[in-house]
This record gives structure tokens, sequence and C-alpha cells, in this order.
């Protein structure tokens, strides 16, 4: 029966988001006692549905006369204690992974173990839930990026969670289970990436944010690359490098002159370097933004979407903090041409090969 | 007295029913209330589920969305479930207990009243600027960002609907402790008396944290205080405590009358009376008090670690055990019965399996960890719907059908009964089952639209066909309202024919002094214990025929209430800096809420009696004894 039960659920789903096919132990374990509860309660439904199908087919009026009138029974104590007993029978074989669980899941015991170098054993990334993105500073690598989060596979990665302004709840369906993300408090949890997400179709797991946190709720979505070890030591590297990549095109730096101080003024709140701290800049870093998977947390990459985003924000994520386009540029659209460029700059923005 | 209750014209009528004290008219007005905002509501459902039909579809913006579906939930738990189980409550407790009225006929109205301007108040913000757009659970951070006034529609609404339900609250534990009739002991007292009591008392305990609640809230956005204002020290997880420490009773409230409307019908159409009476009692008891421990678990994932997390995931645990006892024994009491499958029993039949199914997921997303999974998932909104459409809607149909007759002296019509249960049935599951799935494969509740990459679109447009089904069959079921007024074919006292309890032992509908002699009650059943004793009049008397005493009809709780909706508006605008009127309304509205309470402390109404000669008279008319 577990058998065909898990042949049934694995085709549930994509697997860049579906909590039934799990890719980190977290999400395993959480998978595990789903199955085991689901089993003790089909169960609990098969008992009950026997008796009530015989019960209905058994006694009806059609078959026991018209006038018949059925004894009046009280009660049993005998039958009582039978349905109050097993019950608690099933649920203490509940009770007992659920409590190893809920601890077992909450224990950051681990987080602050340091090497002999006096350098954290274990990665920690802290995350800042902001309207209606998500950034990710690594306080130990000295960087920061925003949408996407790139973590190492196979090792606990801790998460500290805060919100800069109200809640969200931070979810990866097939990694782990979520964890709000509170303004008056951090959060600690840890999750293990268990597949590397090049392996995906999509190349990426989703991430989500599960709590209701305005009109773009439904759109506060991020992306996690799951990398080797090796891979994720070399793409730290290349963020702590303070040198930018070098602009090349005309375009683009057009592109590079609209975004800086001297045109929009972009750079006053989207960083284009990945050294830095996090919960300082008022938007997303984009120091990676070309080697993302989505425009704005949602949107295919590619660079018309990445135009109509920026020409008119609040029509793709209504409600979002980021200033018309108009409102930097004097009161004036931007043009196509203006569009193009920064569109090209922003796509050249790479710390991947 | 008696004759005024007879022909009368249509203003005369509205104006009866707003002056009324008694609690059967008042349960008509309950039930027509109530039946209004489950059509919005429902209206509200169907807008989401034709916005999810289709990947990235753009029907509803995603502002407008979040409105729909705040309004959607607050709208069906407050405005409809409560109200049309409070319409039940009214009309039937106090007639199987023996009782002539309930015991503040005079606060049963105002409790009305209050519950209605209040909805309507809340209801009007869709006018007036905008609804309430932070969902129904109101989360502080969310709601303290709202713009515009919908939350202060929601909050200042609530409070005044909220006094309405807790009034009424109060009211039911008083009558049944001291109105029941001699010989109705507390272990004789049908199930459906005991659910109320047991939903009274936990309506007077869970709506004073919500009240706070909703003052904080109202402090907060009104007068600038900082309750929940993080920056200045306050903290937003007080309001998810507060409102959980109502919100998981409040589950219970509802569920619990729509129990006692299922024992009822078990133990009617089985013929058969309930198996384990005793047990099914202090299960009710039970599921009340653990009710109000388990409220954490609407709160895994915030944070609050894992030694509350594993004591509120066991307490959560335990709450399967009572349950599980009651359906047993609903089970043991069809068992051996003789089951006619009207309206009422289909729908308890049906109820069955499917409250089986929400109760199982309960139990699964009691399990901490795996409710990191499951929690603000479609899962999530799976589990809910299978407990309160399977139980309590479920429950409310049953009881429509069940006490139409009661309540109206005419019958509904059972084949379109039949035809609005099944589509309503199959609706129900077509809709809700999958849910589970889409939350298993991560999608989240509250989302306006979703991506079509990530394998959601064929379950939801399912989902969707699915809440088609279920509007057809209420439309049919207000179909079937319609043709049975206008057909009008009076019934007996027992239009069931195998009525147990006292309220099937007097006439459809049942005189407005209810009995003119006080019943004695000789055991749990009564009439049906007088019918097999070949008793006639269906009941033996605990006193002799003498003169009733009954209160007179006023308009003041009316007044009252509509002060208070008065001044709602002028707190809501009053802030705004730029509105010099709205202090104005503001005390205006207090003025007048204040001045009618005055005028009734200070103005003796000492009611009216029904003479014995009027009595008799009544009798004779054959209104008495319909059978």
């Amino acid at each position: 029966m577990m058998a065909t039960l898990l042949v049934f659920l694995a085709g549930c789903g994509r697997e860049e988001i579906s909590t039934l096919i799990p890719a980190g132990e977290v999400a395993q374990d959480q998978f595990n006692l789903l199955i085991l509860s689901s089993i003790i309660m089909l169960f609990v439904i098969i008992v009950v549905s026997i008796i009530f199908v015989l019960a209905i087919v058994k006694f009806r009026r059609s078959k026991m006369g018209e006038d018949m009138i059925p004894e009046q029974v009280e009660g049993s104590a005998r039958l009582e204690f039978l349905w109050t007993a097993v019950p608690i029978v099933l649920l203490l074989i509940l009770a007992v992974p659920t409590v190893y669980s809920t601890f077992d899941l909450a224990d950051v015991s681990t987080m602050d173990v340091q090497a002999e170098d006096g350098t954290s054993s274990n990665l920690t990334v802290n995350v800042t839930a902001k309207l209606y993105w998500w950034e990710f500073e690594y306080p130990e690598q000295g960087i920061v990026t925003s949408q996407e989060l790139v973590v190492p596979t196979d090792e606990r990665v801790y998460f500290n969670l805060i919100s800069a302004d109200i809640k969200h709840s931070f979810w990866i369906p097939s990694i782990g289970g979520k964890l709000d993300v509170n303004p008056e408090n951090v959060n600690t949890f840890y999750l293990t990436f268990d597949q590397q997400s090049s392996e995906l179709e999509d190349g990426v797991f989703y991430g989500k944010c599960a709590e209701l946190c305005g009109p773009s709720h439904a759109l506060m979505d991020f992306k996690v690359k799951s990398v080797d070890r090796e891979e994720f030591d070399q793409w730290v590297t290349a963020m702590q490098s303070e040198e930018p990549a070098a602009v090349e095109g005309d375009l683009a730096l057009q592109g590079e002159e609209l975004f800086g101080a001297d045109g929009l003024s972009c750079i006053a709140c989207h960083a284009t370097s990945g050294v830095g701290e996090g919960n300082i800049m008022q938007g997303p870093n984009m120091a990676t933004f070309g080697d993302r998977n989505r425009v704005a947390g949602y949107l295919e990459h590619n660079e018309e979407n990445l135009k109509n985003w920026i020409a008119d924000p609040q029509e793709y994520k209504p409600g979002n903090l980021m200033p018309a386009a108009a409102s930097l540029n004097n009161g004036e659209e931007l043009t196509e041409q203006e569009l193009d460029a920064l569109a090209a700059y922003l796509m050249g923005l790479t710390v991947e090969e | 007295m008696s004759s005024i209750a007879q022909k009368k014209g249509f203003g005369a009528t509205i104006w009866d029913f707003m002056t009324t004290v008694d609690h059967k008219k008042i349960a008509i007005l309950y039930l027509i209330s109530g039946g209004f905002f489950f059509l919005v509501g429902g209206i509200e459902a169907m807008l989401i589920r034709i916005q999810l039909a289709k990947a990235g579809n753009d029907f509803l913006s995603a502002g407008l969305y979040n409105e729909i579906i705040t309004m959607h939930g607050t709208t069906m738990i407050f405005l409809a479930s409560m109200p049309l189980l409070l319409a039940f409550m009214n009309a039937i407790m106090p007639l199987q207990i023996g009782a002539r009225d309930v015991a503040f006929p005079f606060l049963n109205s105002l409790g009305f009243w209050l519950f209605f301007f209040g909805g309507i108040f809340l209801n009007l913000s869709w006018f007036m600027g905008g609804a309430p757009d932070a969902g129904w659970t109101n989360y502080a951070s969310l709601a303290l960002a709202s713009e515009g006034h919908g939350i202060d529609f929601y909050t200042l609404g609530l409070t005044i609907s909220g006094f309405g339900t807790l009034i009424a609250g109060i009211n039911f534990l008083v009558t049944i402790i001291n109105m029941r009739a001699p010989g109705m002991t507390y272990m004789r007292m049908p199930l459906f008396t005991w659910t109320t009591f047991v939903a009274s008392a936990l309506i007077l305990l869970a709506f004073p944290p919500l009240t706070v609640g909703l003052f904080f809230m109202i402090f907060d956005r009104l007068f600038n205080s900082s309750f929940f204002v993080v920056e200045m020290g306050g903290n937003t997880i007080i309001w998810e405590h507060l409102f959980w420490i109502f919100g998981h009773p409040e589950v219970y409230i509802l569920i619990l009358p729509a129990f006692g409307i299922f024992s009822e019908i078990f133990a009617i159409f089985s013929r058969k009376r309930l198996f384990g009476y005793t047990a099914l009692v202090f299960a009710t008891i039970l599921i009340g008090f653990y009710g109000f421990m388990v409220w954490a678990h609407h709160m895994f994932t915030v944070g609050l670690g894992p030694t509350a997390n594993a004591v509120f995931a066991l307490a959560t645990m335990i709450i399967a055990v009572p349950t599980g006892i009651k359906i047993f024994n609903w089970l043991l009491t069809i068992w051996g019965g003789s089951i006619s499958f009207t309206v009422p029993m289909i729908y308890a039949v049906a109820f069955i399996p499917s409250f089986v199914a929400g109760g199982v997921t309960g139990v699964m997303q009691a399990i901490a960890p795996l409710d990191y999974q499951l929690h603000d998932s479609y899962f999530i909104v799976a589990h809910f719907h299978y407990v309160i459409v399977g139980g309590v809607v479920l429950g409310i149909l049953a009881g429509t059908h069940l006490y139409w007759p009661k309540m109206f002296g005419t019958m509904l019509s059972e084949k379109l009964g039949k035809w609005t249960f099944w589509f309503f049935f199959i609706g129900f599951h077509l809709t809700f089952f999958i849910q589970h799935f889409l939350g298993l494969m991560g999608m989240p509740r509250r989302v306006y639209t979703f991506g079509a990459d990530q394998g959601w679109d064929l379950f939801n447009a399912i989902s969707s066909a699915g809440a088609v089904f279920m509007a057809i069959g209420v439309i049919i079921l207000l179909v079937n309202v319609v043709m049975t007024t206008i057909k009008n074919e009076r019934v007996g006292n027992d239009p069931w024919g195998d009525g147990r309890t006292l309220e099937w032992a007097i006439p459809s509908p049942p005189p407005f002094y209810n009995f003119a002699q006080t019943p004695l009650v000789r055991g749990l059943d009564t009439f049906w214990i007088e019918k097999m004793d070949g008793n006639k009049k269906g009941m033996i008397f605990a006193e002799p025929l003498g003169d009733i005493h009954m209160p007179n009809n006023s308009i003041i709780p009316f007044v009252i209430s509509l002060g208070m909706f008065i001044a709602s508006f002028g707190a809501l605008y009053f802030l705004d800096g730029d509105k010099p009127w709205a202090l104005a309304v503001l005390i205006i509205g207090l003025l007048i809420t204040f001045g009618s309470m005055l005028v009734r402390s200070l103005k003796d109404d000492l009611g009216f009696y029904i003479t014995k000669e009027e009595l008799l008279e009544d009798a004779k008319g054959g209104k008495t004894d319909g059978h």
C-alpha cells in the first residue's frame, strides 16, 4: 500500500517546488511524517467507512419495514472504551516522531561551531524579506545577493530570517517546511540541499513567500541554486572581487551611465557589487542580475520583460516600492533606447562564467 | 392578544420584526440575514474560483482579490455560519427545554440588531473606499500597513457584531441553566441543547480576547497607540495570540451546534435513541474544554520554539479522541435503526465521511514538523473547508430542511432538496479534495494568481469547476424556498413523524407563547416517551392552565444598535483629521445609544398577561393541536 501511495504522490507536481518530491533532508523528514500519518489516517478512514457503509446498507427503512420500532439501545461501556483507547494508541504512535522531529528540526546548536582557524564550519545566510523581494547576506563571506539564493549541497545551511517591513514567510517546498519572517525577531533554522539544482528542468528550486503580505504576495518568489561545495566557493570568490564585471558594448555603457548617479540614480537603491552587508540598501542587489533565472522574481528572464518591468513596476508587482521610472527622469518616461541600454547593462552584470 | 398575530399589512409586519422580542421571530431574522450574508460570501467565493480557474488570470486585480478573500472569510465565519446557527438555537433550543422564551428576550433582540448592524457596517466598506484586505485573520503588521479605511471597517464592524454574539451567548447560558421545564435535568437535555450550551460557554470565554485584540488594533490605527507597531516596541505576535485564542474556540462554536443538529437527525431518522448519549455529552464538553488549549497550532511556523510547538501539537492531537467518540456513537446510533433517507438525513449521512476526511487532515497538521510544509498552503485551505463546509455548512443545510416546518409551518420540497444536496455535495468534494494536493505541490494560499510553470493548472481548473456545482445547489435551494413559501402547505406538530424531543410536541409554527402549559419531562426524548406510552397530547403538564406573563415588544434594541452603527462612522472618519463633522457623528451616535439605554433603564416595562380565557379560545381554534 505504501509503495502505491509513494508512486501516486511522486507523480504530483514539479520537482522544483513539490513537497512530494523532497530534495533535502528536512523535506524528506517531513515527507516521511506525511506518509506515516497518511497510513494511520487511511486505517481510521477504512474502519469508519466499513461501519458506515454496512450501517446505511443494512438498516434502510425499506428493509426494516415501515412500522418497525428499533430497540432503543442506550450504549455500551465496552465499545466506548474501545473507541477511546484505540485512537489514543494511534495518536501515541504519531506523537513520538512528532516530538522528536519538532526538537530535531529546531536544533541550531551547531550553528556557531567554529573550525580551528576561527571560521564557522557551517554556512549561515541572513535573509531579509522586503515588499516583495528577498535579500540574502552571507555574513562570514561579506557578500550579499538578492532574489536568487546560492547554496552548497550536502551540508547544513543555517538561516536567520528577519523582515524589514511586514510579516512574510520563507518557504522552499521541495527542500523543507516554512518559517515565518517576523518584523520583530530573528527566526533561525536550517535546511539541507541534497540535490544540485542544475539537474532540474528549470535549473533552480522555487522559493515562496507563504504569508499574505499585500497585493503582490503571490509574486514574492525567489529561486534557489544549489551547487556543490567547490562551485559554491568559486561563486563566493567571484562575488567577493571588488571589481565589478567589465561592461562591454556602447549600449551597455550607456546603460551604466543611466543606472549611475549621473543618470537615474538607480544605484542609490541597487548596489552592483556583491560585496556588502545585508539590510542596508533599499532595493535588490544587482551584482548577479545577468545570472538570474527570472526578472522581478517571476517573469521569464529576458530583456523584453526587464524593460517592461523598469518602465512600469506597478503593473507587474502592484504595491512594490520601486519608484516609477518617470519620477526619476524629471517626469518623463524612459525612451525605448534608454530601456534597451539599461537592459543591456543589467543583463551583463554577472559573476558566473 | 392572541388575535394580534393574525392579519397584518406589510409595514406592520416589518415593524413587528423590528420590535419583536419573540425568540422564534428573532430566529427568522437571524435566518434571513445569515442567509443573505451566506449568498454574499458565496458570490465572493465564486469570484475567487473564477480568478484562479487558470494560470495568470487577470479577472481580478491583486488588491481587489485580497479584499475579496478577506471578506469571504470574515463574512462566512462571522456573518453567515454563526448567525445561521444562532437562528436554529433561537428557534429550537427554548422549545427543546420546554421554556416560554429565552431568559432575556430584550437582550435577544439587542444581540440580533448589534450583529446585523455590525455586518452591514462591515459590508458597506465595499462602497466606501474599499474593503479590508489583510485576510480574515487580519495579522497586525499587514493590517497596520493597509491603506484606506478597510481595516477600520473590519475592526469596528466586528466589535459591534461581536457584542451581539456575546450577548446571545450569555442569554442562552442563562436560559439553559434557569428555564428548563420541570424534570428536564441536564442529562435529559437534547444534544442540540447541550451543544448550544457548550458553544455559548465558548462564546462567553472566546469573544473577549478578540474584542481586546480589536480594541488594540482600533487604538493603533485611529489613536496612534503602538501595541503592534514594532518600531515603537510593539509586537505583532500578540495579535496572532489574541486572534487565535479567540479563533480556535470559534471553530468549535461553529461545529458544536452543527454536531447537535446532526445528533438530532441521526436519532429521529433512525427512529432510535442516541447511542452513548452520556459519552456524546462528555465528548462535547471535552471538545469545548480542549478548544482553549490548542490555539498555537495555528502558529507553528511563527517561531515559538520547539517546546511550545511540541506541547501544542500533543494537545491538538488529543482533540481527535472525543471527536472520534462522537463519530462512532453516531454510527452506532444508525446501526440497528430504521433509516429513512429524508433530505436532513442525507446531509447527516454525507457529513460523516466528509467530516472524517477533514478531521484526519487536522490530525496531520497537528504534527508540528509536518505542518511546516502544510501551513499556509492549499492543504490548509482544503482542511478547513472540509471541516467548515463538510461539517458546519452541511449541518446548517440539514438544519434548514429539518427545522423549516417547525419555523414556518410548511415543508421544503424533498425532491428539490435532494437535487440541492447532490449538486452541493459533489461540488464540494470536487472543489476542495484536490486542493490538498495543490498544497502538497507547493501552492501557497491567498495567492491572487499563479504562474503556469508550476504544475498547478489542471487541479485549479477542476477546483473551480466544482465551485460551479456548489453554486447550482444553492440556487436550487433558493428556488425551493420560494416555491415552498408560495405553495404554503401547512403541516402538523410532528411533520417528520418520528420527532423525539419537545419541539415536535407543539404546533408548527408554535404559538407565540410556546407552551400553553409548561410540560413535565419524564426522561430523555420526552416526546418519544409520551408517544410510546400512547399519550395523544404528546406531553404531560407540570402546571394547570393559567395566565401567561409575556414581555412587550420594543424598538429600543434596534435604536441602541443604530446608534452604535452611526457612531462607528464618526470614529472611522474622525481621525482622517480633515473631517470635522465626524466628531459630531460620533457624539450623536453615542448619544442615541446611551440615551435609549437610559430610557430602557428608567421606563418600567412590565409586559402583559395572556389570560386563561384567551388560551382556551386559541386551543378551540384548533391551533394548539394541529395533529
